[in-house]
This record gives C-alpha cells, structure tokens and sequence, in this order.
C-alpha cells in the first residue's frame, strides 16, 4: 500500500470503521469545511455590494435583493441588466432561468427531508443554494441521516450571513473593496464543488455520473449559456450513471453504501427499508 | 434613499422560490419508485461536478459569449482535489488552491 494515498488503500475495514462517522464529528467537519465558502461568500459578497452600489442601488435596495433572492449569479445578472435598462419581466425570465438548477437540489435533498414539517421544508428551500446543498449532502451521507441544524449551518452560518454583511460592506465601502480574484478568492467556489463531489464519488455511478455532468455541462455551456449547461449536466449525468452497473467502490466513503446514500440501497442496487434511529428531534432518518 | 428595486427583488424572490421548493414540498416523494431514488442520489454529484467544470472551464467573452478557458484555475482545483482526496479535508485543499492560484497571480503566469 505503500505510495497510495491513504483513501486509495482503504480496505473494507476502513470503511466499516469509518462507518462510525458520529454526528458531531461530522457536524466538526461541516464547520470546518464551511469555512471556505464563508470566505468565498464575503469576498463576492463584497464585489456584488459594490456592483450594485455602482448601478445605482440603494443600500436597502442592494440588500433587499441579497435577502429576497440570495442567489449570487442572479444578483449578479440583475445589477448589470438594471444599468442597462433591461425592463423587469427580462430580468425576472432571466433570473427564474439562472436559479432552474435549485430544482436538482430540492430535489435531491427531497427524500431525506421528507419526515421533516412543512413549514421548516419551506424555510430550508428558501436558503437552498449551491453552497447548502453541497455542503449539507456530503454530511447527510457521511452519518446516513438528515440533520437540520447541519443544514441551517451550511445554509444560514457560511452563506445566508456573510452574503448579506458583505452585501451591506460592498455598497458601504465601494471603492476601497479589492477584487477577490487577485487573492484567489474566485477558485473557491469551484474547488469547493469539485471537492465536495469527490467526497461524494463512492461508487462507479457516482463516479460516471460526476464525470458525465461535468463532460456534458462543459459543452453545453459552450454551445448554449453555462446555466443551461449545469442544468443539463445535472439532469444527463445520473442518467448515464444509471447505465453503469452499481459497484462497492468507496474510495471516499465514509459509510456503507447503504447508509451513505441516504436511500439504503444494496450494491445490487436493490432499496431497502432503513434502520429508524436518531433521538435528536432535528435528525430524521433518510428514506 | 431609492426603494424602487426592492420590488423587482421581490418579484426575482417569487420567480426563484419555486425551483427551490417545490421538490422539497411535493407530497410522497418518499414514495418514489426506486429507480427514481437512485437518480436522485446521483444528482448531487452531476450537479457538483457539472458547476465546478463550467465555472472552471468557461467564461464569458467580450462579445458576451462563452469561451472555453485553460488557466491557473485547472491546476487549481486539480490541486484542491488532490488534498481532498488525500487528506480528506476541504479546507485544506480549498487554502491551497487560494495560495497556488494567487501565488501565480502575483507573479504574473497568468
């Protein structure tokens, strides 16, 4: 095993050990792991306070929109198609258009928020973006279950907070803001979801479909507009994957695929009934 | 002070929500075929690697269309993948992705 990388030498011992993994050493590491998106949010906060400042925003205006859409592609888009006077129902086609992809998300957290209220369902999507998602699946599949204080922490500590304080930084302190490309601060984001996708990569249809989206988005992106490609990545992708026989190859996996997953399945891809577990009123079990 | 586009945020919010709740909202999704199920569980990682390729690979030209792009980013998130993969910690590979790409920044490779 010797000049492998620790993961690559792991042995089905590992895994079940791994296996584990407890809600509080994975709520550790949502934390830790959430702290570069944090960054990532203040310094694109900070461009997207001052881009709107520049566009003629208030601040209550700049504000408003990072609390009622909270969607940084968005935002983005609306403040360059205010200063050019694109009329309004544009800009709402456009943004509905840019955020379609949350569908994928909502959709994927679905079934392991189905045991989980209404009105706290409806709460969740209204903070889901790329950066909750990404980080509150990894953790749901490192301890096999939902946990709603790790979401709102993915969703409302790293994301939520810094956008909004930052928003208010950009358009108060304008100029004197730095662009966080200078420091580097832009690869976060997509080493970020790279990162988070390989920790999610337990399995040959995982690995296919990681390989298959991001193919395919890449060319979409090319041949039509990014956000039509991420979607069409995303929606592709899985089903490519599902072509491909299931396989036990966990290199990441913290869990057993069963209980990684979140849907129990068998390697045979067989979905079985889960074990209940789980005395925390905020956790439920996935489906 | 103007509050003319806290409107328009407002409506922006309204035509964003849907695609945020209606999955998470619909009734017996649990109940899912489970070939439907998988799909799902294999969404996440589509989705992952699908928005850190295109925000990796494409950007938007002058002309306002995309453009395949190759710079300092590949190598990158190639590195953040690495450390991720081999000391299974985020943050680390997120640092040292920061630091190789503002390093080459500073010294003008790219």
């Amino acid at each position: 095993m010797r000049g492998l990388p620790p993961a690559a030498s792991m042995t089905h011992e590992t895994t079940a050990t791994d296996a584990a993994v407890t809600l509080e050493a994975s709520r550790r590491r949502l934390i830790v792991d959430g702290l570069g998106i944090v960054a990532s949010a203040i310094g694109f906060g900070l461009v997207y306070g001052l881009s709107a400042r520049e566009a003629g925003f208030s601040i209550v205006e700049a504000v408003a929109m990072s609390v009622l859409v909270f969607a940084g592609a968005a935002q983005f888009a609306a403040v360059g198609a205010v200063a050019q006077g694109v009329g309004w129902p544009a800009i709402v086609l456009l943004t509905a258009f840019l955020n379609a992809r949350h569908l994928l998300y909502s959709a994927a957290l679905a079934p392991w928020v189905a045991r989980t209220g209404r009105p706290t369902r409806s709460a969740m999507a209204y903070v889901l973006t790329d950066e909750a998602f990404a980080l509150s699946i990894a953790h749901f599949r490192r301890i096999g279950r939902f946990d709603l204080r790790g979401y709102w922490y993915a969703a409302i500590v790293t994301t939520f907070i810094p956008w909004n304080l930052a928003t208010i930084g950009g358009v108060v302190l304008g100029g004197a803001i730095a662009d966080p490309g200078t420091i580097g601060l832009d690869v976060v984001f997509p080493a970020a979801m790279a990162g988070l996708a390989v920790g999610l990569a337990t399995g040959r249809r995982e690995i296919v479909a990681a390989a298959a989206g991001a193919a395919i988005a890449v060319l979409v992106s090319l041949a039509w507009a990014p956000s039509g490609g991420i979607i069409v990545g995303g929606l592709v992708g899985p089903l490519l994957a599902m072509l491909v026989p299931g396989g036990p190859m966990r290199l990441m996996s913290p869990a057993p695929l069963g209980v990684a997953s979140g849907l129990a399945s068998t390697t045979a891809g067989v979905v079985e009934e889960p074990e209940a577990s789980g005395r925390d009123p905020d956790i439920g079990v996935a489906p | 002070m103007s509050l003319d586009l806290v409107l328009l945020a407002a409506l922006m919010g309204v035509a964003t929500y849907p695609s945020r709740a209606v999955p998470m909202l619909a009734p017996g999704i649990e109940r899912l075929p489970p070939p439907v199920l998988e799909y799902l569980r294999l969404v996440a990682p589509a989705v992952l690697a699908a928005l850190a390729a295109v925000y990796t690979m494409v950007v938007i030209g002058p002309d306002g269309q995309p453009e395949f792009h190759v710079g300092v980013e590949w190598l990158a998130v190639a590195l953040c993948l690495a450390v991720v993969w081999w000391r299974r910690n985020l943050f680390l590979g997120l640092a040292a992705a920061v630091a190789l790409t503002a390093t080459a920044r500073a010294v003008g490779l790219v």
